[in-house]
């Protein structure tokens, strides 16, 4: 996240010194997108806090923990397009699991799907592109995470 | 400040109004699930306000100064292997989660960018993100994340093919999500 600031910071200050007018109405362009964006994404977080709570961490880590092969790469692919979880909290979860006996093949297919597929932000997702392409690319995106698991285990 | 007041009070804020009151009834009358669920609502907070903003503020730049022709020019229909690897550069450069990326979407189709390089930008913004792999290097290792990446690349690529081929001919648009109040001023 520093990395973010530290671009827009630098960006900002070039941008100001070539242009202060420009970089205003930038600022303010950017200002009003977010605030378009911000209940949205609120009720997301306030709904993902809820359903984290009710599936909670060590859950996850039994689900896929003691499930293998076809059964564990299925959970692992429901568990991780159904879940919202932040980056901070995904690797050191899938390290854990990795640990605790979690194969590479099931856990690239959990990262996989918790970047590329979400089923929580889909009604987010529909407000730019439409319901039907939305649902078209995140179901590609889950058979594209279960081929990549697959290589993933072949390889490793 | 009288518009602040009158922001919240739209319906559109009314889960985090019933969320907040939840909270605090909660804190008041020591109903313990709230505890966690507050805990996590800060934790993803956090995040997004950390990420956000700045996002938007980098959209707001990149849309004042760069002018639709030169954009379509470099990433729009026809701008072949080029436009696409300029697509992955700027994905990658990003941080925050996938729904971060939809404004950008946005924003890029509205300059002018192909459908492919659209759906080629959300890939690499979800998987490719060098804040995210740093991270990933660091608790997976760099064997994992070199091997995820070499493989998730064609993937998220042929998806976008997929896509575009689907979308050819089918009139396809991004749109901007607006809060109501805001739809107003939109124009100014």
């Amino acid at each position: 996240m520093k990395f973010l600031l530290i671009l827009t910071f630098i960006l900002l200050i070039i941008s100001f010194v070539a242009d202060k007018k420009r970089t205003i109405l930038g600022i303010k362009k950017g200002f009003k997108m977010f605030l378009g964006l911000l209940p949205m994404v609120l009720n997301l977080l306030i709904l993902v806090s809820i359903f984290l709570y009710l599936v909670p961490k060590e859950t996850l880590v039994n689900l896929l923990g003691k499930n293998s092969g076809v059964i564990g790469l299925g959970i692992a692919a429901v568990l991780g397009s159904v879940s919202l979880i932040p980056m901070f909290i995904t690797y050191p979860l899938a390290a854990i699991l990795l640990k605790s006996g979690v194969s590479y093949q099931v856990l690239a297919v959990f990262i996989t799907t918790l970047l590329m597929v979400g089923v929580l932000t889909l009604p987010l997702e529909a407000k730019y592109f439409g319901l039907k392409v939305s649902i078209m690319r995140n179901s590609l995106s889950f058979i594209g995470a279960l081929i990549i698991g697959l290589v993933i285990g072949i390889i490793l | 400040m009288k518009k602040i007041i009158l922001r919240i009070t739209e319906t559109e804020y009314i889960l985090v109004i019933l969320f907040g009151l939840f909270i605090l009834v909660s804190r008041l009358f020591n109903f313990t699930p709230a505890k966690p669920i507050s805990n996590n609502f800060w934790l993803f907070f956090v995040e997004m306000i950390t990420f956000l903003p700045f996002m938007f503020i980098l959209v707001g730049l990149f849309d004042v100064w760069f002018p639709k022709e030169k954009v379509e020019k470099h990433i729009g229909e026809g701008s072949g292997i080029k436009g696409t690897i300029w697509c992955i550069l700027l994905a990658m450069l990003q941080a925050g989660p996938l729904y971060g990326a939809f404004p950008v979407a946005y924003l890029l189709w509205k300059k002018g960018c192909s459908v492919r390089n659209i759906f080629i930008y959300l890939g690499a913004f979800s998987t490719l993100k060098i804040p995210m792999l740093t991270f990933e290097i660091g608790f997976l290792g760099l064997k994992f994340s070199l091997l995820r990446t070499l493989v998730t690349l064609p993937t998220f690529i042929l998806i976008s093919i997929i896509m575009e081929i689907y979308l050819r001919d089918k009139n396809f648009e991004i749109k901007q999500p607006e809060s109501k109040k805001n739809g107003q001023s939109k124009n100014a």
